[in-house]
C-alpha cells in the first residue's frame, strides 16, 4: 500500500485507540489528581464494563442499538457504583496511605478478575455493535491527466470506528464542563488542592472521594463499552490499557486532565502510526522508553508540576 | 494410617489388633479395606492426567478438550476399561501457561500419581512442559499439532499419536491452494512457535508447487486488534492465507472483512481462526465462498461414517458443530478428536504391554512406538490414521471445507500419503 492510504489508516485506527485511551487515563489521573490514590485495579474496571455490556446486551436482546444504549447507561453506573464501594469499604479505612491504597487495589485487581473468571466464564464474547457500515475512502494520484481520484485497496473503515471517536470527544467536553462549571467539579478541584482546608469549608472529603472513585472507574468502563462492539469481552483485557493509561499519566503528569488529554492522543495516534509503518512492538517499545526518559528529564510529567 | 496410630492407639492397642491380625489371617483377608489392596493391581482405576487450558487464552478449546475426554472415558469404561480396570480421568488446569504447564506435570507425577499425562494443546505449553515429563520418565501424550516432537525437539517420553502436525497439514494444502486459489500468498499467522511451524513449512511447500509466500505477517496471540496489522498485506496477493488463535479470533477474522470490503484476494483459513466461533456470526460473511483447513469436519457432512455420527453423539454435539444443549456454544471439532483417539491409543498400547503400574511405563511407550495403520473405527472417528514409531507422530486425512451459506462443506480430502515428510528423528534409539 502506498504512503498515503497507510497513513490514513494509521490515523484512524490511532484516533480509536486514542479515543478509548483518553477515556481511561482521564479516569485514571482524576483518581490520582483528587485522592492522591494509584488505582492499579482500573484495568479491571475497564474490563467490567466490557463484560457488563455483554450481560446487558445478551439479557436484552432486540435490537442491538437497544441493547447499547442501555450498555452505556448501567454498565458505567454499575461499575461506579462498586468502585465508590470499594473506597468507602477499603480505601477509606486504610486512610489513602500510599504504599497501602497500591496493595489494596492490586487485592481489587484479582477479586474482579477472578470474580468475573468464576462468573462470567473464560471465553471472549462479541457484542454486536449498534450500528456497523464498512466505507471505503478515496483518495488521489497524479497520473498523466493530471490528480485523479481512484479507491485505494483496503483504505476504509467503518462508521462505529468514526463513532466511537466522536463519543469520547463528546464525553471528555461534558466532563470537561463539570469539572469547571460546576459545583461538584469545584467541590473535586478545592479537594485536589488542598484537602485539610477543604474539609474545614465544609467540603465532604470523604464523600467527594467515594465519588471521585467511581466516576474514574465508570469512565474507564464507558471506554470499554464503546470499544467492546470492536473487540470482544475477555476476562483479561484490563491488562494492557492499564499499562497504556499508566504510561499516558506519566507522560502527562499525574492529576494533570489537559497533560493526560495530550498525552493520550499522542500515545494513541504514535502507536497506530508506529504499528502500521513499522511494527506494534515497537510502538510499545518506543512509548515505554519515552516514559523512562519522561521519569528521569521531567518527573512531574509533560504538564504536571513539580511536587511541593 | 501410621499417623492415626500414633495419635489415637496406644501402644498396646496397637500389638492387640496385630496379634489379633496374625492369628486369624482369614478373617483379616477379608476386611474390605485389606481385600482391596490384595487386589491393587487388577481392580485400581487406571489414572489419566488431562492437562488442560482451563483458562487463560487456550480457555474454549479446554472446555471441549475435557468434554471429549469425559465422553471418551465413558466410552472406554462402558466398553470394559483398560486391561478391566476403570479409567479415571484426574483435570488440572495449566492457564494456557508454559511455566504452569510444567507445575501441572510435576503434580501430576507427586501428588495424583498418575500412570499417564495427555491432551496439552497449545504449543508453547508443550515446550514448557514436555522436559519435566521427560525428567519424570512420565509418557506425555499431547494433542497439540506442533511439529516441534517430530522434529525431534522434545524427547521419548513424548507422543503425538492422535492428531497430525503442521508441517503435514500445511505441506498436504499447499497443492490445493497453487491450482485453485493462487501461487502468490500472504500468511498472517500467530507469533508463536504454532505459528512459525505454519510460516516456515508452508513456505517450503507453497515453493515447491512453485508458488510463493510474498508476505509474512506475524501477530502476537494475545492481540485484541488487527486493522493495523493488515496494510503489510501486498496488494498483488492472490491467496491470503490466515491462522489466528486466542481468544480475539473473531475480532481478528471481522476487522479482516472490513479492511478488505468487497475487493478481497482469494482467502483459505485454517478453521482455528474462528474454532468455538459461529460460523453465522455478524461480520463473517465475507468468507462465503472461502475455504479452510479441518482436522474435522464441524459441520456433519453429507458423507458423514457411522463412526463421525457415534463419535459426535457420544461427545454431545449436533450436526452444526455445536453443543446439543446449547446452539450458541460452539465446539472446536477440528481438534478436540485428537483427545478422544489418543485415549485409545493409550489404551491399546497399555493393552499390548500388560501394562500394571508406572513401572511398565516404558513397555507402554514400545508398545505404542510398534503401532503402525490405525483403521478408523469408533475409536477413530476422524479416519485411518498411519502412525510413525520413530518420530512420534501420526499421519491421517486432512479435510478441506468451503463456506457455503454459512456452513462450512467438504470440498476435498487429502490422502494420508500428502502429508507424509522424512522422518527427522528416531526416538526409538534414545534410552528410558
Amino acid at each position: 500500500m502506498e504512503f498515503g492510504p497507510n497513513l490514513i489508516i494509521a490515523l484512524i485506527e490511532g484516533s480509536v485507540q486514542a479515543a478509548v485511551l483518553t477515556l481511561i487515563a482521564v479516569g485514571l489521573s482524576l483518581v490520582f489528581g483528587v485522592m492522591r490514590v494509584v488505582n492499579v485495579a482500573h484495568g479491571e474496571f475497564f474490563m467490567l464494563g466490557a463484560v457488563l455490556a455483554w450481560a446487558v446486551a445478551s439479557f436484552v436482546g432486540g435490537h442491538p442499538a437497544v441493547s447499547f444504549i442501555l450498555a452505556l447507561i448501567i454498565a458505567p453506573l454499575l461499575v461506579g457504583i462498586l468502585a465508590a464501594a470499594a473506597d468507602i469499604l477499603i480505601l477509606k479505612r486504610i486512610n489513602y496511605d500510599p504504599e497501602n491504597t497500591i496493595v489494596a487495589t492490586i487485592g481489587i485487581l484479582y477479586i474482579i478478575q477472578q470474580m468475573t473468571l468464576i462468573t462470567y466464564g473464560p471465553d471472549a464474547r462479541p457484542v454486536e455493535p449498534p450500528f456497523n457500515h464498512r466505507f471505503s475512502i478515496p483518495w488521489f494520484e497524479y497520473t498523466e491527466q493530471g490528480y485523479s481520484m481512484y479507491w485505494p485497496w483496503g483504505l476504509g473503515t467503518t462508521s462505529y470506528k468514526l463513532f466511537v471517536v466522536a463519543a469520547a470527544v463528546a464525553v471528555i467536553v461534558l466532563l470537561w464542563l463539570a469539572i469547571s462549571r460546576t459545583k461538584a467539579g469545584l467541590m473535586m478541584r478545592a479537594t485536589q488542592l488542598d484537602r485539610d482546608m477543604a474539609q474545614s469549608f465544609g467540603i465532604p472529603v470523604d464523600r467527594v472521594n467515594a465519588i471521585v472513585f467511581g466516576v474514574g472507574a465508570a469512565l474507564a468502563a464507558l471506554g470499554a463499552v464503546l470499544i467492546v462492539p470492536i473487540q470482544q469481552a475477555h476476562y483479561l483485557m484490563g491488562g494492557e490499557p492499564l499499562l497504556l493509561a499508566f504510561i499516558v499519566v506519566i507522560i502527562g503528569g499525574l492529576g494533570s486532565l489537559p497533560g493526560t488529554i495530550v498525552a493520550a492522543v499522542f500515545i494513541g495516534l504514535s502507536d497506530g502510526i508506529i504499528s502500521i509503518f513499522f511494527a506494534p512492538t515497537l510502538a510499545k517499545i518506543l512509548s515505554t522508553l519515552l516514559v523512562a526518559f519522561v521519569l528521569i528529564f521531567r518527573p512531574q510529567g509533560l504538564f504536571g508540576k513539580a511536587v511541593r | 494410617m501410621t499417623d492415626y496410630l500414633k495419635k489415637k492407639q496406644s501402644r498396646r492397642q496397637v500389638l492387640g489388633t496385630l496379634g489379633a491380625g496374625a492369628l486369624s489371617a482369614s478373617a483379616i483377608s477379608s476386611m474390605p479395606g485389606f481385600v482391596r489392596y490384595s487386589q491393587a493391581q487388577t481392580s485400581e482405576p487406571i489414572k489419566l492426567g488431562l492437562q488442560v487450558h482451563r483458562t487463560g487464552i487456550g480457555a474454549a478449546y479446554g472446555r471441549w478438550y475435557s468434554r471429549t475426554t469425559e465422553a471418551a472415558a465413558k466410552f472406554i469404561n462402558d466398553n470394559g476399561g483398560i486391561n478391566g480396570r476403570p479409567v479415571q480421568v484426574i483435570t488440572e488446569d495449566d492457564a494456557t501457561d508454559p511455566k504452569r504447564g510444567a507445575e501441572v506435570v510435576e503434580k501430576f507425577e507427586s501428588e495424583h500419581k498418575c500412570d499417564v499425562v495427555f491432551g496439552t494443546l497449545f504449543s508453547h505449553v508443550v515446550a514448557g512442559s514436555a522436559p519435566r515429563a521427560g525428567e519424570l520418565k512420565q509418557p506425555y501424550f499431547i494433542v497439540s499439532e506442533g511439529t516441534q516432537l517430530a522434529a525431534g525437539g522434545l524427547n521419548r517420553y513424548v507422543m503425538q499419536p492422535g492428531i497430525t502436525d503442521v508441517k503435514s497439514q500445511v505441506q498436504s494444502m499447499a497443492p490445493f491452494i497453487s491450482k485453485n486459489l493462487g501461487k502468490k500468498v500472504t500468511m498472517v499467522f500467530p507469533d508463536f512457535a504454532f505459528g512459525h511451524d505454519h510460516r516456515d513449512f508452508f513456505s517450503e511447500a507453497i515453493a515447491k508447487q512453485g508458488g510463493e509466500v510474498i508476505a509474512k505477517i506475524a501477530i502476537p496471540p494475545t492481540e485484541s486488534s488487527f486493522t493495523k496489522y493488515f496494510p503489510q498485506i501486498p496488494r498483488e496477493t492472490e491467496v491470503l492465507y490466515h491462522v489466528m488463535v486466542g481468544p480475539a479470533v473473531l475480532t481478528f477474522v471481522k476487522e479482516l472483512g472490513e479492511f478488505f470490503g468487497s475487493s478481497s484476494p482469494a482467502i483459505f483459513g485454517f478453521l482455528d481462526s474462528l474454532e468455538a466461533v459461529d460460523m453465522a456470526s455478524p461480520g463473517l460473511e465475507f468468507l462465503e465462498g472461502s475455504y479452510f483447513w479441518e482436522g474435522n469436519p464441524r459441520y456433519a457432512q453429507e458423507n458423514q461414517t457411522e463412526y463421525d455420527k457415534f463419535y459426535r453423539n457420544a461427545v454431545g454435539v449436533d450436526e452444526n458443530g455445536a453443543s446439543v444443549s446449547d446452539a450458541n456454544d460452539i465446539s472446536t471439532y477440528s481438534h478436540m478428536f485428537g483427545c478422544w483417539e489418543t485415549m485409545n491409543i493409550i489404551k491399546a498400547g497399555m493393552e499390548a504391554s500388560g501394562y500394571k503400574d508406572v513401572n511398565d511405563r516404558s513397555k507402554l511407550i514400545e508398545a505404542v512406538e510398534a503401532m503402525t495403520t490405525i483403521p478408523a473405527s469408533n475409536a477413530h472417528p476422524q479416519g485411518d490414521k498411519i502412525f510413525n514409531g520413530k518420530t512420534h507422530q501420526v499421519f491421517g486425512h486432512q479435510y478441506i471445507t468451503q463456506v457455503k451459506n454459512s456452513k462450512l462443506v467438504l470440498a476435498h480430502t487429502t490422502s494420508i500419503e500428502d502429508t507424509f515428510y522424512p522422518d527427522a528423528v528416531d526416538y526409538t534409539t534414545q534410552s528410558f
